[in-house]
């Protein structure tokens, strides 16, 4: 069963090379801000295994979102890097990052983040269209990763039709729909009342253990940051373990 | 995905599109009815013009307006006219003497040249063709004076006396003075000038074998208005002529540019002027050529006035001409105006619509999508809604100009008297007062200078104004929706795939 292979696994039963997902090193980002330069993320050295659920935790402006944009691959360090699968990303071009996006990366947002206008089986497809999958097939894997996050009956409807809850599952299945190694998540049960936080929780659990995926959450809840492997405490651009 | 997510998009934001497309559609529109109108202007100018010089005619060639001289008996050409009477002109009967004469002048304005002129033109690089012509006016004289020997007692028309003289009786005068334009023209040479753009409705036409005889062709309208019919007689310079043919305009809104066409030859030797022209209509090889020419006839030619159509367009007048400026001016700047700001309009609301689509450009990008596709996306978008207006503006100028073609406005048209044209016989007429009146008589009579009235009705034409639609017109209207569709589109997709795709992290809507 892949959740026992998944939660067990340890960095040093496999070999190195390929269980490390993520590996920083010395990686900085600077922002100009009002004539100064702000230095919003100082990592010396941060590895993230394979496979592993990562809760990041810190005050607002400590260093949260710059950490999960350089994971992402949606912006590029100051110095240092920042290795995903073997490349460097902090050397590609835009395109290239756009692609690992594209293939690798699934993201979900605080605010879902859905396109109003595209019904839930449009918005999960958006994710599939960049990949060269047939109209089709875009279709028939949408539906699947709807029935999966549990709104096989709602592929129809506007995310305005959707509560909250079922938005961001819609978000999941977009998320998830591309098979991707690594899940981003920035808070993302931070709009949802305490009920709609554990369905989210437990449906990110079981796609985590299902899919073999690494799971990186930046989170303010304590009680869905208890539910990680592994806490990573940031503040002042610095990261820190957690106990 | 691509067509799926632009619908989706342009049906959910339905209010932005038809606040551009109605933009857009307006402009259209506009640009559409000008367009039609202004080209409808062209052609009533041209139908103006070409019944005044014949089809085919690219160039007229006349002689500059000089003093009058006195070169013929009677009258100085384009001078107030004289009527002289000895003591026994006319013949008295009754108390009355009815007396009658007719001249035959150049008119006033035209003034003759000599007609080696023609060949002078035939020999110009890239002259095709030319014809020259002698345009006159016929004055008529005609009424009853009091025989002062004998006492009054009936009054009598005679000649061509319009008005019947009954103001005569007791002891006045009744007089009338008719005059009626008089083209003579070479009949070999029919394919170009006047008669080139006439129509033949009885009769037939002036023919090389009718060189220096008699017979005259004469204007529908001006042969209804004087009950002339073919085999008929008209009196011209105190000559009966023969009526062979009866012509009309082939544009049904003008008359035709004189009111009676005679034989070259005879024209000069009735007017005195044997050898003598005022007019040379030229035909250019090519329409390319025209300036050419131009340049060359007045460097060979000095004294003459050689005027392209496009010279004479301007010289025509009357609402016409206030509709042709108002169009080109008020028409033009206004329907540029509304493209301006239906283009501004589309551009703005694009922005706009990629500022509040920020965080979903952004998590577009960052689930993959690239800048290129994101610009695609948002170009289609508006170029869709450029379409959209487009279609519409199509359909809405295609009513207006249908609403403008039933409706069909009159407008006058006249041409202008210039320096150059042979159109002042026309103005001339009704402002000439009475050329020869002997107002001397001043006794009541009947109208002076009766026959002027049908003169000068044909300085103005009335013209219905046509706005034909080209399928040019119609392509370039939607070319012009598809280029403000794609500039719209351009700016709002390069400013969409400016965004960062972190912006997809911001938590603030």
């Amino acid at each position: 069963m892949s959740l026992n292979q998944n939660s067990t696994v340890a960095t040093n039963s496999i070999p190195e090379r390929e269980s490390v997902m993520y590996q920083l090193t010395s990686v900085t980002k600077n922002y100009a801000h009002k004539g100064k330069t702000v230095r919003a993320l100082d990592v010396a050295e941060l590895s993230i295994p394979a496979g592993q659920m990562v809760a990041i935790q810190g005050p607002t402006g400590g260093g949260k979102s710059t950490l999960l944009q350089m994971l992402g691959a949606l912006d590029r360090p100051t110095s240092g890097s920042i290795t995903f699968g073997g490349k460097d990303l902090a050397t590609l071009r835009s395109a290239q990052l756009g692609t690992i996006r594209a293939e690798k990366i699934g993201f979900i947002f605080q605010n879902f983040n859905l396109i109003p206008t595209l019904n839930a089986a449009q918005n999960v497809e958006t994710a599939l269209a960049v990949n060269g999958v047939d109209k089709a097939g875009r279709k028939e894997r949408a539906l699947e990763a709807l029935a999966a996050v549990g709104l096989a009956d709602r592929a129809d409807h506007l995310p305005s039709e959707l509560s909250g809850g079922q938005q961001q599952r819609v978000a999941i299945a977009r998320a998830l729909v591309k098979n991707p190694q690594v899940l981003l998540a920035d808070e993302p049960t931070g709009n949802l009342d305490e009920a709609m936080r554990d369905e989210v929780m437990e449906l990110l659990e079981r796609q985590w253990r299902e899919k073999n995926l690494t799971l990186i959450m930046v989170t303010h809840d304590s009680a869905v940051a208890r539910r990680a492997q592994r806490r990573l405490r940031i503040a002042h651009g610095k990261v820190t373990e957690a106990k | 995905m691509y067509f799926t997510y632009l619908r989706r998009e342009l049906a959910g934001r339905r209010r932005q599109t038809i606040i551009v497309a109605v933009g857009m559609a307006l402009a259209i529109a506009l640009v559409i009815v000008v367009n039609s109108i202004s080209s409808g202007i062209k052609d009533a100018q041209a139908s103006v013009l070409s019944s005044v010089y014949g089809v085919g005619t690219d160039i007229t060639v006349t002689q500059k307006a000089a003093a009058p001289t006195q070169g013929q008996a009677g009258a100085g050409p384009g001078g107030g006219g004289q009527f002289d009477f000895g003591q026994d002109a006319g013949t008295s009967s009754g108390g009355t003497t009815a007396i009658s004469q007719s001249r035959l002048s150049t008119s006033r304005g035209s003034t003759a040249f000599a007609d080696t002129t023609l060949s002078t033109i035939k020999n110009v690089n890239h002259v095709s063709g030319a014809a020259g012509t002698l345009e006159l006016t016929n004055i008529s004289f005609s009424g009853t004076l009091p025989d002062r020997s004998q006492r009054p007692s009936q009054s009598q028309s005679g000649g061509t006396s319009t008005p019947p003289a009954s103001g005569a009786a007791g002891g006045g005068s009744s007089f009338s003075v008719d005059s009626f334009s008089v083209t003579g023209l070479d009949p070999a040479a029919d394919a170009l000038g006047p008669l080139s753009s006439v129509t033949l409705k009885s009769g037939r036409t002036l023919a090389a074998s009718d060189d220096g005889t008699n017979v005259a062709v004469v204007d529908a309208t001006y042969a209804t208005s004087k009950s002339l019919a073919v085999d008929g007689s008209i009196t011209i310079g105190g000559t009966a002529f023969k009526i062979v043919g009866i012509v009309s305009s082939t544009s049904t809104d003008a008359s035709t540019a004189t009111n009676v066409y005679i034989p070259l030859d005879t024209a000069q030797k009735l007017s005195n002027m044997t050898g003598k022209i005022t007019n040379v209509y030229v035909k250019a090889d090519s329409s390319a050529n025209i300036s050419t020419i131009k340049a060359d006839l007045q460097k060979q030619l000095p004294d003459t006035t050689v005027a392209t159509q496009e010279d004479l367009a301007s010289s025509v007048s009357g609402s016409l001409s206030t509709t042709a400026s108002l169009v080109s001016n008020l028409g033009l700047w206004l329907s540029i105006g509304l493209l301006v700001a239906a283009f501004a309009l589309a551009v703005l609301f694009t922005i706009s619509g990629v500022s509040r689509r920020t965080r979903e450009f952004g998590t577009l990008k960052a689930i993959g999508w690239s800048n290129w596709r994101i610009t695609r996306q948002v170009a289609g978008e508006s170029l869709v809604q450029g379409l959209i207006g487009g279609a519409c503006g199509v359909a809405l100028g295609l009513l207006a100009t249908l609403a403008i073609n039933i409706a069909s406005p009159t407008l006058a048209a006249g041409v202008s008297s210039g320096t150059s044209g042979p159109f002042q016989r026309s103005g001339a007429a009704a402002s000439a007062g009475s050329p020869g009146a002997p107002g001397a008589s001043g006794l009541a009579g009947g109208p002076p200078g009766g026959g002027f009235g049908g003169q000068a009705k044909e300085a103005v034409t009335n013209i219905v104004l046509h706005a034909p639609l080209s399928l040019w017109i119609i392509l370039g209207a939607v070319a012009l929706s598809v280029v403000g569709g794609l500039l719209a589109g351009a700016i709002g997709g390069w400013r969409a795939a400016r965004l960062s795709p972190s912006e997809a992290l911001r938590s603030v809507a």
